[in-house]
């Protein structure tokens, strides 16, 4: 210890000032705040630290899912009898349409083979079950059982019985993050099964959707149902996506306002149908200068 | 009148163990899925808070900081949105950690309250100003229950640390 006799003495010893340590860590979280929110580029920082907590956070979710199963095996032989039969019921009921799917595809294949048009894409997928909400008060997002080990990368469509859900956001090794299409600014193109109006449909936040950019005086109605238009080259087209609610025309704005609530159980817990990412598009043709696309504007994940 | 140091008997020096113990206990209670519900307190600002003041030289900013992460992570936010508010926290509660101490238990948990809203606060703050929903106002209920559950919490964590009452005629203390 010689030469040291002007330092303090280790018992004084407190590691830097907590002013400090104080203005470093802070200035790392924000770092880290702005890099995640901005760029985005944190994915692999994200990963590894999953790593450790995804383990104590399944461990932690076992006491729910265990009072569910409870629920479950209490629930008695008489209601899965009915369940059943509904079931049965429901299947006799559609298999007239889905006995005469194979057929009518195999038709549609032909006659575009005979148009020269491109084949339609088949729909494939795995299915996943929904964990639990992401703990997140701020966004609208899930938890689903399947990650990196089953394939799932970021940006493929989850669909229920129903409808659109949502689209994965953030990959992790053995769970995936799925972004519901009510979050907020989440975008979905779609198109109007009556009209055939192509548009956005934008998630509010509140567990409803508004269709944006429609002129007042487009062909609208409530009731119409609003699918997927397939011009992102994310979705599929064709999958139901929200129902139009109510349509505000006020002579102020251009646009009307567009009210619109999800036909998929978005907020409820169940199953989910990861489809397969789409087969890449051709290279758009470049843009002529006097025509702006106001139709198909790519989704949040897509432009990433 | 002036205050006694009326909230504190003698106390057993804390195990270093216990401290990890109950942070992770803490982190735990948060990974339950109740997060939805209203006036759920944040756990571990809750119990990092009791640490930061309790024993400012051996939980301070660099624990909130990991157990932000570890948060950030688990909860989908953005990354940085707990590690900066816990930092915060564990610098203001060991800053005042001297005086908080002073008081009886009722008024810490009050002098605790404006620390665990300001540590929701800023989070709300940090979302919104980029652009997420308001996730209404039962989110910042939490600290309430929190201040509530102070006084049960300081019993609990201290309870390895207390020393079995024994009476002595010759001992005063």
């Amino acid at each position: 210890m010689a030469g040291t006799d002007h330092a303090p003495p280790p018992f004084f010893k407190r590691g830097p000032a907590p002013l400090a340590l104080l203005t470093f860590y802070i200035a790392i979280s924000l770092a880290l705040f702005v890099v995640d929110l901005r760029l985005r580029s944190l994915d692999l920082l994200r990963q590894s630290i999953a790593l450790v907590t995804d383990p104590v956070q399944r461990a932690a979710q076992t006491p729910g899912s265990l009072v569910d199963h409870a629920g479950g095996y209490l629930r008695g032989l008489h209601d899965l009898l009915d369940e059943n039969a509904r079931l049965k019921q429901a299947q006799l009921q559609l298999a007239p349409n889905l006995l005469r799917l194979e057929h009518l595809e195999g038709e549609n294949e032909r006659l575009r083979k005979l148009l020269a048009v491109t084949e339609r894409e088949k729909a494939n997928g795995a299915v996943a079950r929904i964990m639990y909400t992401a703990r997140d008060p701020f966004s609208r997002r899930i938890i689903i059982d399947k990650g990196q080990q089953s394939g799932i990368v970021a940006g493929q469509p989850a669909i229920d019985e129903a409808g659109v859900v949502g689209q994965v956001t953030r990959v992790f090794p053995f769970s995936a993050e799925v972004t519901l299409i009510t979050d907020k600014d989440q975008t979905v193109p779609v198109q109007v099964v009556r009209s055939g109006q192509r548009s956005v449909v934008f998630g509010l936040g509140s567990g409803q959707l508004e269709l944006r950019y429609i002129p007042a005086n487009a062909d609208i109605k409530e009731g119409d149902l609003l699918v997927t238009s397939g011009l992102d080259g994310v979705y599929l087209p064709g999958f139901p996506v929200a129902r139009v609610v109510s349509i505000e025309r006020e002579n102020s704005y251009a646009f009307a306002r567009i009210r619109c609530v999800p036909v998929a159980a978005v907020e409820n817990f169940g199953e989910v149908l990861v489809l397969s990412p789409r087969q890449p598009q051709p290279p758009a043709p470049p843009e002529s200068p006097g025509r702006t696309g106001n139709t198909g504007a790519p989704s949040k994940a897509a432009a990433k | 009148m002036q205050p006694t140091f009326s909230s504190s008997r003698i106390l057993l020096p804390v195990r270093p163990w216990f401290i990890i113990f109950s942070l992770f206990a803490a982190l735990l209670l948060n990974f339950l899925p109740t997060a939805h519900w209203p006036g759920v307190p944040d756990w571990v600002a809750l119990v990092l808070c009791f640490w930061s003041i309790r024993e400012p030289r051996r939980v301070g900013m660099g624990w909130a900081f990991i157990l932000g992460l570890a948060m950030d992570v688990a909860d989908g936010a953005v990354l940085g949105q707990h590690c900066f508010a816990y930092v915060l926290l564990a610098y203001v509660t060991a800053a005042q950690a001297r005086r908080i101490l002073w008081f009886p238990l009722a008024q810490q948990a009050l002098q605790v309250l404006p620390m665990l809203v300001g540590c929701q606060l800023i989070q709300l703050l940090m979302r919104m100003l980029t652009g997420a929903e308001f996730p209404g106002w039962g989110y910042l209920t939490g600290p309430l229950i929190a201040t509530l559950l102070w006084i049960p919490v300081t019993f609990l964590l201290l309870l390895p640390q207390y020393q079995p009452v024994e009476r002595d005629e010759n001992r005063p203390l």
